[in-house]
């Protein structure tokens, strides 16, 4: 048992070490894992794509506690998730104490208001896929299915709420979108 | 002591409520980081995200580390990680624990329907703040495009894209057509 916990963390943290560049980066890494040791099979990884993607939480931690948990209960999930963000930890705080004053320096400053721009670009880039599958139903191909009228209603009803209640923290409005779509069956 | 507190607290609860992802997270980091406790500007959460792209690990969790980190130091940093990945643990664990077939359940299939729409309301509302902050003149315009456009239509690495625009800052920089504002 202890073998393994010590094997897990040690994948794990080499997991948050090389993934780069998100949740999304750390699926390569965890099929591997899965073939090298047989942690789980490749059914198991997307049931567990599936459960991340749809409970709150970023999607890496998530995947990595579902598979920790998967392979050897509470403790595996904890040992698995703390070797996955730890990496990051360690770097961040690195960077973080030298970054105030790297950011002095001309050229620094400059790469930055490269990046600034871009980095809306990647925002937008990844969220375009949500909107795409949450307004529209592209299973149904073209025809008036296409478009669910509830999902777009609700879209508008909450868009106006939050124009009207411009403070109103997100919490509420994700709560109250949650509750109309068991209500009105989504 | 009250600060720890904030952070853990303040991180559980952006972390709870993030579904989809570090990007998704946008609109609670706007709301609790920038407006809430003034622990950052929109402009440094906009760089931690770009330095978060190009280190290891996932946004979320950098973007804690860096808000902690500039709080309280190395603790801080350790303190707003785990707040924001204590709900994960403890979901995930939950519904892998009790429920096998959590996403074949119907209500939760409806609820999810209705959270994604206001996650795309709330997204559509923060990116255009952040529109409106980081996107002020022609040349900012065209490194916006440019890298909207690879990261759409190429199949380039993020951290390609992150170098190309760091690029084009200094070189924009240089020419004088991208000021500081």
């Amino acid at each position: 048992m202890i073998e393994l916990l010590i094997t897990m963390a040690f994948e794990f943290f080499k997991t948050g070490l090389f993934a780069i560049g998100g949740g999304l980066a750390t699926i390569p890494f965890l099929t591997e894992l899965g073939e090298k040791y047989g942690w789980f099979t490749t059914e198991t990884l997307s049931t567990m794509i599936a459960v991340s993607e749809s409970t709150p939480g970023p999607m890496g931690v998530n995947m990595s506690t579902y598979a920790g948990y998967h392979n050897a209960g509470i403790i595996g999930a904890i040992i698995s998730t703390l070797s996955l963000v730890a990496p990051s930890v360690i770097v961040i705080c690195i960077i973080a104490k030298y970054l105030k004053k790297f950011k002095e320096l001309e050229i620094v400053d400059e790469i930055f208001r490269g990046l600034k721009p871009a980095v809306v670009a990647f925002i937008i880039a990844a969220c375009l896929n949500l909107f795409i599958t949450t307004l529209f139903d592209p299973s149904k191909g073209l025809s008036f299915e296409l478009i669910n009228y509830k999902t777009w209603l609700l879209f508008l009803a909450l868009y106006c709420f939050k124009f009207k209640f411009k403070d109103l923290h997100p919490i509420f409005i994700i709560l109250i979108a949650g509750f109309c779509g068991v209500i009105f069956g989504l | 002591m009250k600060i720890y507190w904030q952070l853990f607290s303040a991180w559980f609860r952006m972390g709870l409520f993030t579904f989809g992802g570090g990007y998704a997270m946008l609109p609670m980091i706007q709301k609790e980081v920038i407006e809430k406790y003034h622990w950052a500007s929109e402009e440094e959460v906009l760089d931690y995200y770009a330095i978060g792209q190009c280190t290891p690990g996932v946004i979320a969790v950098n973007t804690a580390t860096f808000v902690g980190y500039y709080q309280k130091g190395v603790l801080g940093g350790i303190v707003a990680t785990l707040g924001v990945i204590m709900p994960s643990l403890i979901i995930i664990v939950l519904i892998a624990a009790l429920i096998s077939n959590f996403m074949e359940i119907e209500w939760v299939r409806h609820a999810l329907k209705g959270v994604n729409v206001a996650v795309c309301i709330l997204l559509v509302n923060a990116i255009s703040n952040l529109w409106s902050k980081s996107i002020k003149n022609i040349a900012a315009f065209v490194i916006f495009a440019l890298a909207l456009l690879l990261s759409l239509f190429t199949g380039l690495s993020t951290v390609i894209l992150v170098i190309i625009a760091g690029i084009l800052g200094v070189v924009f920089s240089k020419l004088g057509v991208l000021k500081h504002d």
